[in-house]
């Protein structure tokens, strides 16, 4: 009997203790599934642009529209902001905030430049008459494309939310979820660029 | 200017039509009655703090099960109309284009509007009790979910009185579905609340993964997991690979009628069968999702109405895991007949065939659970047997239906419509009428009526079969599916007259279900012991229904079907598990921000489906001003105090 209770109260606190460092573990674990939908998203949008890139409807394909150098450079700032990212969880768990909240801005206006080139890009197809209604090729690179644009704006926002809130709260348990959360989240749109960069553009151009 | 009124008013509105006045009527009279009947009796308050902005998974699971039993009656009257135009080809009760709708908003109720909601409702009620949580793990992610799903369903039945419904189909093929073949606003309907309440459904998924996963009570290894939970998890495993692939679906069919794109139009290079294969890749393990917690509350009830641990718990759980990962393999028997090859074709036939061996493991499994128990036959466990032989002859016709050539015979005829309303009615909706009783007590404090209930069975059974069967015979005959009319040369009458008898038989089965229900809260008997059924996993532990906080105290599990072994102990004369001591509860706050927040979908939808960006821009920005108001809430929970646990405990127990 004795035995059995010791045993019940070793159960109860190995597991059944709540609070907010169990629920910021949920969150996490919750934020890596929503990544693994995330991927799947993104794989039914790479598998209709691979059934459709060559369907040009006798418009131009990849290898004339596409202007390597530009993103070239576009990969290059998406990569270091991953990279400065990494250095803003870096200086968080070294429990310094001024450093943590440097490397996010740097993040965000890394990411803003990333979006501005993409923007450019688009302006500059759609200007010359190349738009989402011209082929099927044209529209899964522009749904594509934009989706992952529209993932980085989104991740701009939330990024700059969370300064906002790092400023106010300084590093909390839940701030520093969320720092976690959002550099996870960065990381994974640098990989998907990976892929959008080798399917859609260099394999677009070879 | 009058006369620019009247004609948007008339494009506005739906005209024309006098069932659809009929409809107007109907549905302003109940939205004063419901207008009235709040403010009379001063319950606004009480909506909005006790429901409309409530996290508990409880109370969420109730409104899920509410708005679904309000969506089978909406998806029943669609369906006894087409009967009806069927039974009399001649009467022109439904126009071609009006029977169109019909059967469109019928499917897409019926499986997204109605199964769904129940399921989830049903997954809110017990996961959480039967695992020994306190909450999902994601509180405020859930009511989102429902107000989502609750928003996306009213935006789409919406479409019968506003603009129009749609009418290519529950899955919307284009070219039909494009704006060359659906120029109206039905199928941006379609695509909106099929959009809205997707996303709801798959933050559930997430949401019951992460549950299932991280917040079992301490003991509860995988081995001692109870069998519904087992199916939950399986279903959303399912749900979170498909429901991506269906938000892009929608999302690039939106993009093709909306900035006109060309993914799947007859020019520009569309590819209209790469849709097919999208939605197909979420639809068939749809039907999967939707079954597969019919399964565990089978298992369930078996077990607790046999006074028997379920016979082959390993087979069990893992028929229901390779279930669900295989329903990824079979999309394409939808399609045998739009030629992908003999190679392609054979491969998805045998995938097909070999789901049939869990399945039919699984029923082994129940017949052996049955065998030599002590049965008792109540109406969750008739909802049960009655299952049984339906879901072989389904099943069978099924296995059928996947022999590719043979389908080339089979496709679009009346005899699949047979076989997959046997699937879904005597698999899907038996289950979960099934889990609805079986739960009922733990929702409400008490049973639900059994005489009426059995009425309800029986007529829903028998209305089943005498609908369902003719249709085999007549989709043997040559009847294809979706047509409003036929000829007397046909030789489909009498077998379709009969098929509408079976029909309507079916409708006064759920006219039982209703009365079953009004009657037993008028006249119900409280449960005082939180377990009136003698049943066997730990929801059945705390009273009925469930204190806020669910547990008092964690339970700690030490074997499958813990709470029956803890009865079966203190039977022996031995004494009880030990209680943990009383601590302060942690919980989640109410909160606004997931009606709000849907509301504010609502309006995106709404304005997308009109081409009205000044509507949808406000919506938008309601929805990131609601994020971003979540994101800086750091005021988001509260302890219930022990004394305060031991005051609701007391009065739990005492059955006030
Ligand atoms: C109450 C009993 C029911 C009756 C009498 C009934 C009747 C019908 C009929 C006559 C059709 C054929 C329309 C046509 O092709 O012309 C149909 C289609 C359909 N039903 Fe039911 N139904 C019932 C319940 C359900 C349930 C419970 C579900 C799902 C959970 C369901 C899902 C569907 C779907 C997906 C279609 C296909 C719609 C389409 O062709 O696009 N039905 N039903
Ligand atoms: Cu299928």
């Amino acid at each position: 009997m004795a035995q059995t209770h010791n045993r019940s109260q070793a159960l109860a606190h190995a597991g059944g203790h709540e609070g907010h460092h169990d629920l910021e573990e949920l969150r996490k674990f919750g934020f890596w599934i929503f990544l693994i939908t995330d991927c799947i998203l993104f794989s039914a949008l790479f598998a209709t642009y691979l059934v459709l890139h060559e369907n040009t409807a006798g418009g131009p394909g990849a290898k004339e529209l596409f202007e390597m150098p530009g993103v070239i450079a576009e990969t290059f700032i998406l990569l270091t902001s991953s990279f400065t990212s990494g250095l803003a969880v870096l200086a968080m768990n070294a429990g310094n905030r001024k450093g943590l909240i440097f490397w996010l801005i740097v993040t965000v206006l890394l990411g803003a430049c990333f979006i501005g080139m993409e923007v450019t890009e688009f302006s500059k197809l759609v200007s010359e008459g190349h738009t989402i209604y011209s082929s099927a090729f044209l529209s899964g690179f522009f749904t594509l494309v934009g989706t992952h644009g529209l993932h980085v704006s989104l991740g701009i926002c939330w990024i700059t939310a969370l300064i906002i809130q790092l400023t106010r709260r300084g590093i909390t348990p839940v701030t520093r979820r969320k720092v976690h959360i959002t550099s996870l989240y960065w990381h994974f749109l640098d990989a998907v660029w990976i892929f959008v960069f080798t399917f859609v553009y260099l394999m677009g151009v070879m | 200017m009058i006369d620019q009124i009247k004609d948007f008013a008339s494009w506005f509105f739906v005209t024309g039509d006098p069932l659809i006045y009929g409809a107007d009527v109907a549905i302003v009279l109940t939205m004063a009655a419901i207008v009235i009947v709040l403010t009379y009796f001063k319950k606004w308050g009480w909506l909005w703090r006790e429901w409309l902005t409530t996290v508990d998974h409880k109370r969420v699971g109730i409104m899920y099960i509410i708005a679904s039993l309000l969506m089978l009656f909406r998806g029943g009257v669609d369906a006894l109309m087409m009967r009806t135009q069927l039974a009399f080809p001649d009467m022109k009760f439904l126009s071609p284009e009006h029977y169109n709708e019909v059967f469109t908003t019928h499917g897409v109720i019926m499986i997204l509007f109605m199964a769904m909601p129940l399921m989830f409702g049903l997954f809110n009620i017990a996961v959480p009790l039967q695992i020994g949580a306190r909450d999902v793990a994601f509180p405020f992610l859930n009511s989102l979910s429902f107000w989502l799903f609750f928003f996306g369903a009213m935006l789409f039945n919406m479409s019968f009185v506003i603009g129009g419904s749609a009418n290519a189909g529950w899955l919307s093929y284009p070219p039909l579905s494009e704006l060359t073949g659906s120029p109206g606003v039905g199928e941006d309907f379609y695509i909106w609340g099929v959009q809205i309440s997707g996303i709801g459904s798959l933050m559930t998924g997430i949401n019951f993964i992460v549950t299932i996963v991280k917040m079992r009570a301490p003991g509860m290894t995988w081995s001692k997991v109870p069998m519904f939970t087992w199916s939950v998890l399986s279903s959303c495993i399912a749900i979170i690979v498909a429901f991506p692939v269906l938000t892009v679906t929608l999302a690039l069919l939106f993009l093709d009628r909306f900035l006109g794109a060309h993914f799947f139009t007859m020019d520009g290079g569309g590819n209209a069968m790469m849709y097919v294969n999208l939605i197909w890749m979420w639809g068939h393990p749809e039907v999967y999702i939707v079954v597969l917690p019919a399964f565990g509350i089978f298992s369930e009830i078996v077990a607790t109405f046999s006074k028997k641990r379920l016979f082959g718990y390993g087979s069990m759980v893992f028929a229901m895991i390779s279930i669900s990962l295989m329903a990824y393999f079979t999309w394409l028997h939808h399609f045998f007949t739009m030629g992908s090859g003999a190679d392609v074709n054979l491969f998805f036939a045998i995938t097909t065939m070999i789901i049939a061996i869990p399945t039919g493991v699984k029923i082994f499994n129940w017949l052996f659970t049955m065998y030599r128990g002590r049965i008792t036959i109540t109406t969750p466990m008739l909802w049960t047997i009655g299952f049984i032989p339906c879901f072989v002859i389904g099943g069978m016709t099924g296995v059928m239906l996947s022999v590719a050539p043979a389908d080339f015979q089979f496709h679009n005829s009346y005899f699949l419509i047979a076989h997959f309303h046997q699937v879904l009615i005597g698999g899907v909706a038996f289950g979960y009428f099934a889990g609805l009783s079986y739960w009922w007590p733990k929702m409400f404090g008490f049973k639900l009526n059994e005489t009426i209930g059995k009425w309800a069975f029986w007529t829903w059974n028998i209305g089943f079969y005498v609908c369902f069967m003719p249709q085999y015979v007549v989709g043997l005959d040559g009847m294809t599916r979706r047509v409003s009319s036929y000829g007397w040369d046909t030789g489909w009458w009498a077998l379709n007259f009969i098929s509408t008898i079976g029909g309507f038989l079916m409708g006064l089965g759920f006219l039982f279900q209703v009365w079953q229900i009004a009657h037993s809260i008028k006249f119900m008997e409280k449960d005082t012991t939180g377990d009136p059924w003698g049943a066997r996993t730990l929801e059945w532990s705390i009273p009925s229904p469930a204190p806020m906080y669910n547990f008092a105290m964690t339970p700690i599990v030490t074997d499958r079907d813990d709470w029956w072994e803890e009865k079966e102990r203190i039977a022996a004369g031995k004494a009880p598990k030990a209680k943990p001591e009383l601590e302060p509860i942690h919980m989640p706050k109410n909160s606004p921000l997931p009606f709000i927040q849907s509301i504010c979908w609502f309006i995106v939808g709404f304005g997308l489906v009109f081409h009205w960006l000044w509507i949808a821009i406000p919506g938008f920005i309601g929805v990131a001003a609601t994020m971003l108001a979540h994101s800086f809430n750091y005021d988001t929970d509260y302890y219930i105090p022990v004394d305060e646990i031991k005051r609701m405990e007391a009065e739990a127990r005492g059955g006030v």
